[in-house]
């Protein structure tokens, strides 16, 4: 802007546009808009009078219909004379459940081979290396559907315990089935029970639940200021009182009072008819999503932890040490917390290949989102657009809350400037 | 610069992507024609309905109205390119314009009827849904299965059907979701479940493949109504003429005794109207959805008439064993009725 006042006598020309460097950029960058517009403009367009054309709307109700159909072990009240909603919302929770322990577990899992990698023991090193390179190789869905059908092949069917000389008998003191369709577990039972709190849409919570949470939460608060008290007394005196005992105590005598009172206890699974009941059965298709998920995405993490741990230069290590720390307070005074700083970003998005991920839980019939409303309902309803756009946009909110959360953790963590 | 090459290519991707969702609407008998080719959605398996042979030829009674049409429509029963559906992508490949006629043992309901925007154009199979249990569960009646974990391919009828019956019933049962027949067998062989349902033809399709069928049996209560037939989109209703009629003149030339072998004999001395009208020596009936006179002749010589078909492919005679039944033309008690072709 300034040139052109400065150039008195040349006046601006159309060509301008195309062969005037000042003005060229804008040119192409209205141009390319346009043309996206356009495009975007005609794929809608095209879509309407498809729609139209087939004689088809474009509308929500289906939502609000009869479902009909049954999901295996649903975590809310269901059956199916619920709409595709109520649907819909079991599988999202089943895939915010599958994501939300394959997270934990593939973290867990990620820094141990990590940190293992970098062991000075050979085998056991090479060993991690080994994990690391099949798992992140192969692709996610073949680990799924051989853990799968592992499970369904080698072990036994819920008939097999049954009878006089049943061909397979149940692990840990009798409370656990292992069977090719569930692995039946214990329940916990109240002998004194409370009731439940009602929140409305047949959703309940266990007066107890919430008991246990309460006694749990406030006393890791009540934790962490008897560790601060430690602190303040340690930093007048200089003696740290002992406070492991107090903190146990707190932790623990609430609710082994609450196990008490509330008379908890094991119920385990029995075969009665077909298959086990009593207990919890978990799914094959859910255990095996998860184990592949969490094996897979593990041996990323792992990758990125020990990537972390090596950007971290040695002189640090060699300094802790030289002030006298020992190695595993080195790794978690000096090294873990420099090394966050790198793991934490590639680590969301391996949190977030995990979740959309578990959409491959349909390969086990594991019914999780994709299961229920881009499966089942879509199909039912015959309601295609409506229940994939439904489905892009609730990933998306889903992934936006996962890497929100982790990026308020992520600042947290960061180099803090001064 | 990198910015805009990059958009550029989403545009030119857009427009690849909106240009094949064109094809879907628009005049299915000269697309037929003109690309020499029937596009058929056919079962990913199931033996007798629609399977691959050894050499790799589908073949089936599904498969035999697809050879039909074609031969009406393209003069060549060979002429047919068989796309594999799930229980889950068949309406949609149909609607989206990927096949031109669905013959999938597909049932005949309301919804998928108008909702759908599908047309049902007749019942090629009469069919009801029934349970396959191992023999030594000894379980003799679906009333029996109450708690039993039972595989069930999604996006069905049979889904439904089988949440309605164990409600009215008051039993309960653990659903095993899975996708196509080949998993379902193999869940069930496995034993990861009690009791297999889908329609009672299909049970038995799938007990024959067995190695070992006389230890599973398929247990009496049929549960539903499954009328099941070949569809087309809903829209183009010269097309879903010619498949309609098509379907009807196997099961017309059945009822007036006309097979493959003696087809050529009964078009130039047959003495019965009807036979010279369906076989085109009388009146021009193929003109009038767009085909020439020797339309129906060509689609039963395909693989013979609606009798002929079921023989050869799941009849009594065959592993599958499945008799007549309502499947019998209605002189012999059965449901199957051709409208009059005149």
């Amino acid at each position: 802007m300034v040139d052109i006042s400065a150039q008195p006598g040349t006046s601006f020309r159309l060509s301008m546009l195309l062969y005037d460097r000042r003005y060229r950029s804008m040119t192409i960058q209205v141009i390319v808009f346009i043309l996206v517009m356009a495009a975007g403009w005609w794929l809608v367009d095209n879509t309407i009078r498809n729609l139209q054309a087939l004689g088809k709307d474009f509308n929500f109700g289906f939502l609000f219909q009869r479902a009909g159909y049954d999901i295996p072990s649903p975590p809310i009240p269901y059956n199916s004379d619920d709409t595709h909603l109520r649907a819909a919302i079991v599988g999202l929770l089943n895939t915010v459940i599958v994501s939300f322990l394959g997270c934990i577990a593939a973290t867990i899992l990620g820094i141990a081979v990590g940190v293992a990698r970098l062991s000075n023991n050979w085998l056991f090193a090479r060993l991690m290396t080994v994990y690391v390179e099949m798992f992140r190789n192969i692709p996610l869905l073949l680990w799924i559907l051989i853990v799968y059908a592992i499970f369904t092949e080698v072990l036994p069917p819920p008939n097999a315990y049954r009878g006089e000389n049943p061909a397979a008998s149940m692990i840990l003191f009798d409370n656990v089935a292992l069977t090719n369709r569930y692995t039946a577990i214990p329940t916990l039972g109240l002998t004194n029970d409370p009731g439940h709190l009602d929140l409305g849409y047949r959703i309940t919570v266990d007066w107890a639940t919430i008991a246990f949470a309460v006694v749990l939460i406030g006393g890791w608060f009540i934790r962490k200021a008897v560790l601060n008290w430690a602190q303040r007394v340690q930093d007048a005196t200089g003696d740290r009182p002992v406070t492991w005992w107090i903190n146990l105590g707190i932790m623990l005598v609430p609710s082994l009072l609450l196990i008490w009172y509330f008379g908890l206890h094991l119920i385990p699974p029995e075969l009665k008819g077909f298959n086990f009941v009593g207990g919890l059965n978990v799914q094959n298709g859910f255990v095996a999503l998860w184990l592949a998920l969490t094996l897979y995405t593990g041996a990323f993490i792992a990758e990125i932890v020990r990537g972390g741990i090596l950007a971290v230069s040695k002189g640090q290590t060699e300094a802790a040490y030289a002030l006298g720390l020992r190695p595993n307070k080195t790794m978690k005074l000096v090294i873990l917390p420099q090394a966050l700083r790198v793991i934490i970003p590639p680590l969301i998005s391996q949190y977030l290949n995990l979740t959309k991920n578990s959409s491959l839980a349909i390969a086990v019939g594991y019914m999780d989102l994709r299961g229920t409303l881009g499966g089942t309902t879509l199909n039912q309803t015959g309601r295609e657009l409506e229940a994939i756009l439904l489905m892009m946009l609730i990933y998306l909110a889903l992934s936006l809350l996962i890497s929100g959360g982790m990026n308020i953790y992520n600042s947290r963590v960061k180099l803090k400037e001064r | 610069m990198k910015k805009s090459v990059f958009l550029g290519s989403v545009a030119a991707l857009a427009a690849v992507t909106g240009g094949a969702a064109m094809a879907a609407e628009g005049d299915t008998l000269k697309a037929v024609k003109d690309r020499g080719e029937l596009i058929c959605g056919v079962n990913t398996g199931l033996v007798g309905f629609a399977a691959p042979d050894a050499s790799g030829n589908w073949t089936g009674f599904d498969v035999a109205v697809c050879k039909a049409v074609a031969a009406a429509v393209l003069g060549d029963p060979n002429k047919v390119k068989y796309v594999p559906t799930t229980g889950q992508t068949r309406f949609t490949a149909l609607s989206s314009g990927e096949v031109d006629v669905l013959a999938r043992n597909s049932t005949w309901t309301y919804s998928r009827d108008t909702d759908l925007k599908l047309d049902f154009i007749g019942v090629n199979y009469y069919d009801g849904q029934g349970f396959m249990v191992r023999k030594d569960l000894g379980v003799t009646s679906a009333k029996e299965l109450d708690g039993a974990t039972i595989c069930i391919q999604t996006g069905t009828t049979t889904e439904l059907n089988l949440a309605d019956y164990f409600k009215a019933n008051n039993m309960s049962y653990q659903p095993v979701n899975i996708d196509s027949n080949a998993e379902g067998e193999q869940q069930y062989m496995a034993g990861a479940c009690d009791a297999y349902t889908t329609d009672a033809s299909g049970l038995a399709a799938t007990r024959a493949a067995f190695a070992d069928p006389e230890n599973h049996i398929i247990l009496p209560e049929i549960i539903s109504k499954e009328p099941l037939g070949p569809a087309v989109r809903h829209g183009d209703n010269n097309w879903g003429d010619i498949v309609r009629w098509t379907l009807n003149a196997l099961i017309a030339a059945e009822e007036y005794g006309v097979t493959s072998t003696n087809i050529e004999e009964l078009a130039t001395n047959s003495e019965n109207p009807e036979v010279q009208r369906l076989l085109g020596a009388s009146d021009e009936l193929g003109a009038m959805m767009g085909l020439d006179k020797d339309w129906a002749k060509r689609a039963i010589l395909a693989s013979g008439n609606y009798g002929e078909i079921f023989a050869k492919t799941i009849g009594e005679e065959t592993p599958i064993g499945l008799a007549r039944g309502l499947n019998a033309q209605w002189t012999q008690g059965g449901l199957l009725y051709a409208p009059p072709f005149r």
